[in-house]
């Protein structure tokens, strides 16, 4: 007996509702550039410089408490949240307390985590620092570059190729899809404000590569099918194609989704934010192969006919049967 | 028919166990650790055969805890300590043609040039041509043919700069240079295994896993310990005090409101120390003795024989440390610095001399401690959550394809194998994303053997007995499995030359995982179905 997620044989027409689920995602994709627009990323210290302080104690956190302890070092913008993980012990407590660049250094000095320590313990002798990490405003804004670029470059790097193993339709379909990926996934990091740092940009570029290996999976077995059924319509090819790998498609994103959530749950609080991305990224990319990618390449159109043109067409022997 | 040639089943089988054999050191990690350490040591090492492989895999700082620092080396500073080394040279030179030139005196400007201004401007051509005479060729292959100066003429003053090859080479040089040092004043405390990179042209990368935090290796890295013994002009009661040109005013170390006028040009320079050692002078006051090389002790042995009598300064990074009165001449080139100094400062300032003076300054750019028990935290997490994630998908896997999926759940155990064991031969850091990358590798390992059993389902429908089914599934589903795969890899290059830290362990893990569960896809599970299907012979299979 085999556990079987999809039906040996399916024939859902992915075209039905074709209208509703493109335009939900032409939404969703609008929706979250608004919410970018308008609320922002949520960005780490990597991007906007400034220092993010891990502290750890006995006794529950007071985030009031701790912010009147710092207020009197003028440190100027400083946020203070507390973190939650199922595997923190009852007398483990941590909260991550970020400082904003401080003017005319390049990053926070040692004196000034001291002076941010010492204020601390005043209120919690217990309270340790268990991680310091400060960047200067230099290096942070050729992070951000860096990090666009990175982006940039992996999705010129994938068109091409498509570009080269497929047509240029299918690039373009396949682009298409990965944008709509790091669309939604910068829009839900956006919405929910989780903090956005070089880790999220590892995270999309992963996405980049899952959804593309979904998408090639789909379209590999259209181009096999297209040069199988010469005369079927591109739309029935295409609902054939998705059908066939319907099974893979579950299956490999079911695999991939059960180990992610096992990190997820289990892995800790320091890279929650990343892995979040990351299972995010494959639900939406899973989505999008089979519902973006392949309704960009109808629109666009494929050549169907790869067999030489006939000798005689146009020309005076074309209607003249021998 | 389903067949693979004996020679390609002896090297997957080779493949298997070499990257087993590899990976097998990390399942002992204390103890291989140990082992290695006693090895490097010298000493008699034990715990671990030595008939075996002992690379282990490198836990990145978000692992082990450590300091994380990104420096950048203030290069314009060396242009300055140039222009003033150049100065003596230029004024003996124009001296030389007093007749013509006329008095010549120092002008303030810039730091990286040199003014000087001419009496006698109609001769400011020769004065040019002379100055132009000391020029030397660049020493750099970039900058083959170009001088190291430039001489001007603006006015009555000559200007002299450094040339842009000159500026480059330098560059060049400098960066090296505190490279170099910051390596060998890391050494001198001894801790294991430093990461000390040159990041694009004028940055360094120091990574030193186990220390307390990152100002504590700021103390050490980001003194310069620019040793100087400067002739003393005078005392002055601010840093205010006009001098002459050539003359520079600097602070005392520990006498508050004093400053000594120096002469800028220096007798010797820490350069030209050989060795340096904490000591205590004869009233057991802790001090450093050090002594010069040949060249060093003679100018420091004709200069104290010359000037008999009159204070010269033992100046640290702009402080003064002391200011003595030459009491005798000193031939020997050695000599003892005092001043208030603590045991350990002293021992610190011997440590720094002996390792050289940084050529320039260090900006910080970035600064990351993370403590050692929130990287065990982390550790013990990837762990679980590894564990779990295994157990899911093997589970998964079996219940999805039975025998095949059997087969597919050891071939990704030997996959997670292979990466560690190749993770572990090039010496690659494992970092908290790279071990989501394993994780990751896991759920997606799978994929092209689920590609190549969803083909072979489909194939059995129409093809002509299981054999045949097998065969075609694995040849038809390669173009996907090979696209696929290779897009992915292009985003884990791209990973890997624009990210840094973290994140570029995350693009070796995640492009390793990819190679190898290629390989254990297409072959060792292929293997495995093949050896079954000799010895099974089964009229029909299911999938």
């Amino acid at each position: 007996m085999r556990l079987r997620l999809v039906p040996a044989e399916t024939h859902i027409d992915f075209f039905k509702a074709r209208r509703v689920t493109f335009g939900a995602s032409v939404v969703l994709m609008i929706l979250s550039i608004v919410c970018w627009a308008v609320m922002g990323l949520n960005f780490g210290i990597d991007f906007r410089g400034g220092t993010t302080i891990r502290t750890q104690s006995e006794s529950a956190v007071t985030v009031g408490d701790y912010r009147e302890a710092i207020a009197p070092l003028q440190l100027g913008d400083v946020s203070i949240s507390e973190v939650f993980d199922p595997s923190f012990d009852a007398n483990h407590h941590v909260a991550m307390i970020r400082i904003q660049a401080q003017e005319g250094q390049e990053s926070v000095s040692g004196e000034t985590v001291d002076t941010v320590l010492a204020a601390l313990q005043e209120i919690d002798p217990t309270i340790r620092f268990t991680s310091v990490e400060s960047v200067g405003p230099k290096v942070s804004g050729e992070l951000i570059q860096t990090a666009f670029i990175a982006v940039g470059l992996a999705m010129a790097a994938i068109l091409f190729y498509i570009w080269l193993r497929f047509e240029w339709q299918f690039s373009v379909g396949a682009v298409a899809a990965l944008f709509h990926d790091v669309i939604l996934t910068i829009g839900i990091f956006s919405a929910l404000q989780i903090r956005f740092d070089l880790a999220t940009i590892a995270a999309l570029l992963t996405i980049i590569g899952y959804s593309i290996n979904d998408t090639v999976v789909i379209f590999d077995r259209l181009r096999e099918n297209l040069r199988k059924f010469k005369t079927m319509p591109l739309m029935e090819v295409m609902n054939l194609s998705v059908n066939e790998t319907l099974s893979r498609t579950i299956m490999t994103s079911g695999t991939t989704l059960l180990a992610l959530i096992a990190l997820l749950v289990l892995g800790g609080d320091v890279i929650r934010g990343f892995v979040f991305a990351i299972t995010w990224g494959i639900v939406v990319g899973t989505y999008s192969s089979v519902y973006v990618a392949k309704n960009i390449v109808l629109w666009l159109g494929v050549k169907r006919d790869w067999t030489k043109p006939s000798n005689t067409e146009g020309n005076q022997f074309a209607n003249i049967d021998a | 028919m389903l067949h693979i040639e004996t020679w390609k089943r002896v090297l997957i089988w080779l493949v298997i166990v070499a990257g087993l054999v590899m990976a097998l050191p990390n399942a002992f990690y204390p103890r291989v650790e140990r082992y290695n350490d006693a090895v490097a040591a010298g000493q008699p090492a034990e715990g671990w055969a030595d008939y075996l492989p002992s690379n282990l895999v490198n836990l990145g700082l978000d692992l082990r805890g450590g300091a994380h620092l990104l420096a950048e080396v203030r290069v314009q500073d060396v242009y300055e300590g140039r222009m003033k080394g150049l100065w003596p040279e230029i004024r003996d030179v124009l001296r030389d043609a007093r007749d013509s030139v006329g008095a010549i005196r120092l002008q303030d400007g810039a730091p990286d040039e040199l003014r000087i201004s001419i009496a006698n401007a109609d001769a400011m051509d020769e004065a040019v041509r002379l100055v132009q005479g000391l020029a030397r060729p660049v020493t750099s292959l970039s900058g083959a043919g170009a001088n190291d100066i430039e001489v001007r003429a603006e006015g009555d003053q000559l200007v002299v700069t450094l040339s842009e090859a000159e500026k480059q080479a330098t560059d060049e040089r400098t960066v090296r240079q505190s490279l170099e040092i910051i390596r060998r004043r890391i050494d001198e405390v001894g801790t294991r295994e430093p990461t000390i990179q040159r990041q694009g042209s004028d940055r360094i990368l120091i990574q030193v896993p186990g220390l307390g935090s990152a100002s504590e290796l700021k103390d050490i890295i980001g003194t310069t310990a620019q040793l100087t013994f400067q002739p003393v002009a005078g005392r002055a009661n601010s840093a205010d005090q006009a001098v002459q040109p050539g003359q520079e005013v600097l602070p005392s170390l520990d006498e508050e409101g004093v400053w000594y006028i120096l002469e800028e040009a220096p007798v010797v320079t820490g350069e030209e120390l050989v060795d340096a050692q904490p000591s205590f002078d004869q009233n057991g006051r802790p001090a450093v003795t050090f002594r010069f090389n040949p060249a060093g002790a003679r100018k420091f042995g004709d200069y104290t024989g010359a000037n008999i009598g009159s204070p010269f300064a033992i100046v640290l990074d702009d402080e003064v440390i002391s200011a003595p009165v030459i009491q005798s001449h000193i031939p020997g080139g050695s000599g003892i610095i005092t001043g208030n100094f603590s045991v350990e400062e002293s021992t610190n300032l011997a440590v720094l001399l002996r390792a050289g003076a940084l050529p320039a300054g260090l900006d910080f750019l970035e600064e990351r401690t993370i403590g050692p028990e929130l990287g065990a935290d982390s550790i013990q997490a990837g762990k679980i959550a590894c564990a779990v994630a295994f157990v899911l998908v093997l589970g998964f896997m079996w219940l999805s394809y039975g025998l095949f999926g059997f087969f597919a759940n050891v071939a990704l155990l030997v996959n997670v194998a292979l990466i560690f064991g190749l993770l572990s031969a090039i010496g690659a850091t494992l970092t908290l994303p790279g071990i989501a990358g394993i994780v990751l590798t896991i759920g997606m390992a799978v994929d092209a053997n689920v590609l190549v059993f969803e083909r072979i389902r489909e194939e059995l429908k129409t093809a002509r007995g299981p054999a045949r089914a097998i065969e075609l599934g694995y040849e038809r589903a390669l173009s996907a499995i090979v696209d696929a795969n290779i897009t992915t890899f292009i985003v884990a290059v791209i990973l890997f030359v624009m990210g840094s830290g973290p994140v570029r362990g995350f693009s070796v893990t995640l492009g390793i995982g990819i190679v190898t569960s290629v390989f254990t896809a297409i072959w060792v599970t292929r293997l495995f179905v093949v050896m079954w299907f000799e010895r099974a012979r089964p009229k029909t299979i299911e999938v």
